[in-house]
């Protein structure tokens, strides 16, 4: 039996969250009515120059410094030709031969914890195209150029990847760091992320790639991975059918789950580079790179790195709350409001996750402010309520019964008893209506009352309502049932 | 580099350009000529020359992110040949 090696590369386009298109000053903004952000040099209409956004070009700069990547000093904007209703012009503004930004890496963290560094071939701006609607319209196509000019980083990798698996950490890494640096939404339902994915496979031990198919526009974590395992599985039993893998373009239909090969004319991708005769070469100093550089935020890894290091976290726990910007966020607003990483650590990652979780809600929509838990976690740490009573609270918070849990706190009495008068009190009465229980403690072996402690600790919490130390109960109980 | 009747006819596919086969002759005259003069060019040795992007000396000027555009979607589309609900319509597009 042959042993099938899979090879990945990825093309992923990221929309950059610029307010105005790349070269044009029309508006962005998703979801306006059609044609009304498309402005004179959008439509290609005669006699329009295009300049260039500074906006899109920082940005740009920000991804190829958080990859580590060369950012060449001369960059060049040329034509990709090709007729389209969507493309008004005839060509897109791209870059091919002198990118913005060079060979970079990233590191991505796999299911076990373990990371990998995948490298960046280029990265290079682009503008997007317009949307065709291909519902009926008098038996005509209906074309909205809202999107056409809206800048684009198109990032593609090496074929380094090896697998679904590693394919989605890789797009998750890049996910995090085009949030992280506020570049872009990465809301990939809008389309702000969607990506190209190069298959092929190979022989294990083989040097030589196979010939790989392209998936286009494959727009969710949960599709690429399905996607590359449907690719998978037809090239393996092609070519042990003793066909051949073509190169060519498919189309990934997530209903059917699997991918279909598009119809190209041969001449599809004769795409006719040319440098933009429009558009000057760019020239960025090393002043301005360094002036990108110093407004840069933490990035995911040194987030990763912080918390492990600095905050006394596990990798695995640092590794999933630096996963996401606002993940990351919320935390660090935890442990600011009660000042214990590890407790807010806790909290973030089991009742909140796990509420969120049951709910599908992102933790940017969480009914429980950070402010909110942070207040919650303060009072389990001064023991003004027990680790039970505080799974309460945060249910009365999530339910939106009160602003804090104090306030909680207050209305339901869960507030402990330290109180030894009061719990010395209770444990008194326990012992004088349990006499039975009591002669059996105290007759047995040293040994087993440690278990039947239990009894008795179990009528004073009862007594108490919840409410008393469950530590302070046992040792004055202990002290009591042992001294007598 | 000789170029063929095929060669200009794909030319003209690929810009959209409709040409009649005796003007397609013409043209294998006129582009062999202008590809000759380009051979000659080629025998130039170019290895120490930075290809010119622009003939222009000059660099990119940057605009800042603003939005200095407004809708002016009645204007645009006065001029093309079908609209419906704000859309331009183009022939049904077959993927």
């Amino acid at each position: 039996m042959m042993q099938w090696e899979t090879v990945i590369g990825l093309e992923v386009h990221v929309q950059l969250a610029t307010q105005s298109k790349i070269f044009s000053g029309a508006s962005t903004a998703f979801g306006a009515e059609p044609n009304t952000q498309a402005c004179a040099v959008d439509l290609g209409m005669p006699g329009v120059l295009p300049v260039l956004n500074e906006n899109a070009v920082a940005m740009a700069v920000k991804f190829g410094l958080a990859v580590d990547a060369d950012i060449p000093e001369t960059s060049l904007f040329e034509r990709k030709n090709y007729f389209y209703p969507d493309l008004p012009k005839g060509y897109q503004t791209s870059q091919m031969a002198q990118p913005i930004v060079g060979p970079g890496k990233v590191e991505i963290t796999l299911d076990d914890g373990s990371t990998r560094s995948v490298r960046i071939h280029h990265a290079h701006l682009e503008e997007d195209a317009g949307k065709s609607l291909h519902e009926d319209y008098h038996g005509m196509t209906g074309i909205d150029l809202n999107r056409s000019g809206t800048p684009l980083l198109e990032i593609v990798s090496e074929p380094d990847m090896r697998s679904a698996k590693e394919a989605v950490a890789y797009i998750k890494a890049l996910h995090a760091i085009v949030t992280y640096l506020g570049i872009s939404d990465g809301n990939m339902a809008e389309g702000s992320m969607r990506c190209d994915v190069n298959v092929s496979v190979r022989p294990k031990g083989q040097a030589a790639f196979g010939t790989r198919a392209e998936i286009k526009n494959v727009n969710s974590f949960r599709f690429v991975e399905k996607a590359i395992a449907f690719e998978v599985e037809r090239q393996v039993e092609l070519i042990e059918d003793g066909g051949e893998v073509i190169q060519e373009t498919r189309l990934f239909d997530p209903e059917r789950d699997e991918t279909r090969g598009m119809r190209t004319k041969e001449e599809a991708n004769d795409y006719r580079y040319f440098p933009c005769p429009d558009l000057l070469p760019v020239t960025l100093d090393s002043a301005y790179v360094d002036h990108q550089r110093a407004r840069m935020p933490e990035l995911p890894s040194e987030k990763r790195h912080r918390f492990e290091n600095q905050l006394g976290l596990s990798a695995y726990d640092a590794g999933v709350l630096a996963s996401s910007r606002a993940m990351a966020e919320y935390f660090e607003a935890v442990k600011e409001t009660c000042d214990d990483a590890k407790q807010a650590a806790n909290w973030v990652q089991g009742e909140l996750s796990a509420n969120l979780n049951r709910e599908s809600l992102e933790i940017g929509n969480s009914p429980v402010t950070a402010e909110q838990l942070g207040g919650l976690i303060r009072r389990v740490m001064d023991d003004t309520i027990s680790g039970k009573a505080a799974k309460q609270v945060f249910q009365a918070l999530w339910d939106g019964e009160a602003d804090t849990a104090d306030a909680i706190i207050e209305a339901r009495g869960l507030k402990q008893v330290t109180d030894t008068d009061a719990i010395e009190g209770m444990i008194d009465q326990v012992i004088a209506d349990s006499p039975v229980q009591v002669t059996q403690y105290r007759e047995a072996d040293e040994t087993k009352r440690g278990k039947m402690i239990g009894y008795f600790v179990g009528q004073v919490m009862k007594a108490s309502r919840g409410t008393a130390n469950p530590q302070q109960v046992n040792s004055l109980l202990k002290q009591k049932l042992d001294d007598a | 580099m000789a170029i063929e009747h095929a060669d200009v006819l794909r030319a003209a596919h690929l810009a959209r350009v409709g040409l009649s086969e005796n003007e397609a002759t013409g043209y294998v005259d006129d582009l062999s000529r202008i590809l000759k003069m380009v051979d000659q060019l080629q025998a130039v040795d170019t290895q120490d020359i930075t290809p010119l992007a622009h003939p222009l000396d000059a660099t990119q000027r940057l605009r800042p992110d603003e939005v200095t555009e407004h809708s002016q979607r009645e204007r645009f589309q006065a001029c093309a040949p079908a609209v419906t609900d704000g859309l331009y319509l183009v022939p049904r597009v077959v993927e």
